[in-house]
């Protein structure tokens, strides 16, 4: 079956400037697939450019087989967007929107569960202007869905939302990919991309600095396991920096962070025996999402 | 053009009572303040018999044209833009020119409707006799309404901001409200003055009302100067109008 979501060697600038410089990716029909990548990456034109708001310079976008350029209603009709920058009008409320939103589609969802279930009930008569934040990214996220689209691309989801609401809306998308929709996430969120994505694409100026599931990233990321401590006495620093596998070390107010493999981690254990030193508060933990990433995106700082 | 959008945008004009004001209610309200004025309802021989007040419907009528083209059209679309609500309407099947189209039949709706109450209020409190060639006044009217409505898109597409839309419509409302004849009917205007402001839009729709009113066809010279500026405006916000 062919993938829901083709983009193969994708470019886009601004003024000469290269944000998209040679993007591709496939997402798969029902998976939620992440786009991660620090500010200024290119992940917003990338997915603008599925959306069809943006005509990409070069390269090939396909969203269930449509070009979102050319074919640009049919797509919109089948794909639900959560935008950043952008709003509706100040004087309309909450209820309002969403029955003129669901009028741009054939079938749309019904926006009432749609609304209790982002917690917007007691808000359908307010404006849009007098909605905190939390509350405008939870309309966003319902005028995404109220399509009843087959992929739904989401840029920030929960930007601005307190944790618990946060929590709430992962459990809505994870909700959402159970019924079948295909997630397309952008995020700077570790812990939202490691919890909801089945596979990541980290994207940094402008390419794919690697494309894997989370699990993968961690695993292939040179620091895969760190191990922090503070040490009764110094240690010396040649042998720090011998030490197998290491990826990173790091000093601060007396404790050490080291970062490496398993490997390294038995050879300091042996090194702080050798030395009769006692590791305080010693901590042995796996990398997390995070640690890929800034991994990941500083090899290409490198 | 999509009626859900059409409906919503209406709902949302009845929202903002500054616009409700200035455009619907405030012309025939200041006919009627100029028409309390006992001096303006008497017959005046330099205006060939005619009185002040019958001169000023026409300016009446025109003055909610030029509110919606000079300053609310201009404000509501930049602020569109600006604001990311066409970007929003992009990401739907329904294209943002759905948005500028309801905005428009909105707002030009709304001008006609509030020249049809100066029209009316002036027949029924002060006696002026309703234009006596309707065709040509309706004509005249319409080409006024797309020439309005197409100065506030140029208006917003050379406005990268709604402050600057604001600045730039009021740098081009006052004189556009001098062309009408707010302060001095055109026909009461010098020969050479009357010629130049019968080549701006509004000058040129006031003179055409004037002439239908009086129960003439409006001279040719006019409607074509109305349709020029109609079209020349409108190829001008076609070529400019950014949608973000």
């Amino acid at each position: 079956m062919p993938s829901v979501i083709e983009v193969t060697d994708l470019r886009k600038s601004y003024g000469g400037r290269p944000v998209v410089d040679g993007v591709s990716f496939a997402v798969e029909e029902g998976e939620i697939f992440g786009i991660l990548g620090p500010n200024g990456a290119g992940k917003t034109t990338t997915v603008e450019c599925v959306e069809g708001l943006r005509v990409p310079d070069g390269g090939r976008i396909r969203v269930a087989g449509l070009d979102p350029v050319a074919d640009h209603a049919e797509v919109a009709r089948s794909l639900g967007a959560q935008l950043q920058q952008s709003e509706i009008q100040a004087k309309l409320t909450v209820r309002e929107a969403l029955e003129l939103y669901a009028a741009f589609y054939p079938r749309p969802a019904d926006w009432r569960p749609l609304a209790e279930r982002l917690g917007l009930t007691d808000r359908l008569g307010t404006r849009f202007g007098k909605l905190s934040g939390g509350q405008r990214q939870r309309l966003f996220i319902a005028l995404a869905l109220i399509g009843g689209p087959r992929i739904v691309v989401l840029d920030e989801l929960t930007t601005g939302l307190d944790p618990r609401a946060r929590r709430d809306t992962w459990q809505l998308i994870e909700d959402v990919r159970a019924s079948g929709v295909t997630v397309l996430l952008v995020t700077h969120f570790m812990e939202e991309a490691q919890r909801l994505c089945d596979r990541i694409a980290v994207i940094d100026k402008g390419r794919v600095a690697a494309l894997d599931t989370p699990a993968g990233l961690i695993r292939r990321s040179a620091g895969a396991t760190v191990i922090s401590f503070t040490p009764s006495a110094p240690l010396d620093e040649r042998e720090l920096a011998a030490l197998p596998a290491l990826a990173s070390v790091g000093r601060q107010n007396g404790r050490l962070t080291l970062s490496g493999t398993d490997e390294t981690v038995d050879a300091v254990l042996t090194l702080l025996a050798r030395h009769r030193v006692t590791a305080h508060q010693l901590r042995v933990v796996d990398a997390t999402l995070d640690d890929a990433f800034l991994d990941l995106t500083m090899e290409a700082t490198a | 053009m999509n009626t859900a959008v059409l409906r919503t945008e209406f709902r949302l004009f009845r929202r903002e009572p500054a616009a409700v004001f200035w455009m619907f209610l405030f012309p025939t309200l200041l006919l009627a303040i100029l028409g309390a004025i006992p001096a303006f309802r008497e017959a005046d021989a330099s205006m060939g018999g005619l009185r002040p007040i019958d001169a000023y419907v026409p300016v009446a009528v025109l003055i909610a044209l030029l509110m919606c083209g000079a300053q609310s059209l201009p404000q509501v679309l930049t602020g569109y833009r600006e604001r990311g609500i066409l970007r929003r309407m992009s990401a739907t099947p329904v294209r943002p020119v759905a948005l500028l189209a309801a905005q428009m039949t909105v707002q030009g709706g709304v001008a006609l409707a509030s020249a049809l109450l100066a029209l009316l209020v002036g027949r029924l409190v002060f006696g002026v006799r309703l234009p006596e060639q309707p065709g040509g006044y309706l004509l005249a009217l319409l080409l006024a309404a797309a020439a309005s409505l197409a100065l506030g898109s140029v208006l917003s597409a050379l406005s990268r901001t709604t402050k600057i839309a604001g600045a730039i419509g009021s740098a081009v409302f006052f004189p556009m409200m001098f062309c009408a004849g707010v302060w001095l009917p055109v026909q009461n205007m010098p020969h050479t003055l009357a010629r130049v402001v019968g080549f701006t839009p509004f000058g040129a729709a006031a003179e055409a009302l004037g002439q239908a009113a009086a129960g003439h066809w409006p001279g040719s010279e006019h409607l074509g100067v109305l349709a020029l500026w109609a079209v020349l405006l409108t190829a001008g916000a076609a070529r400019w109008f950014r949608w973000e």
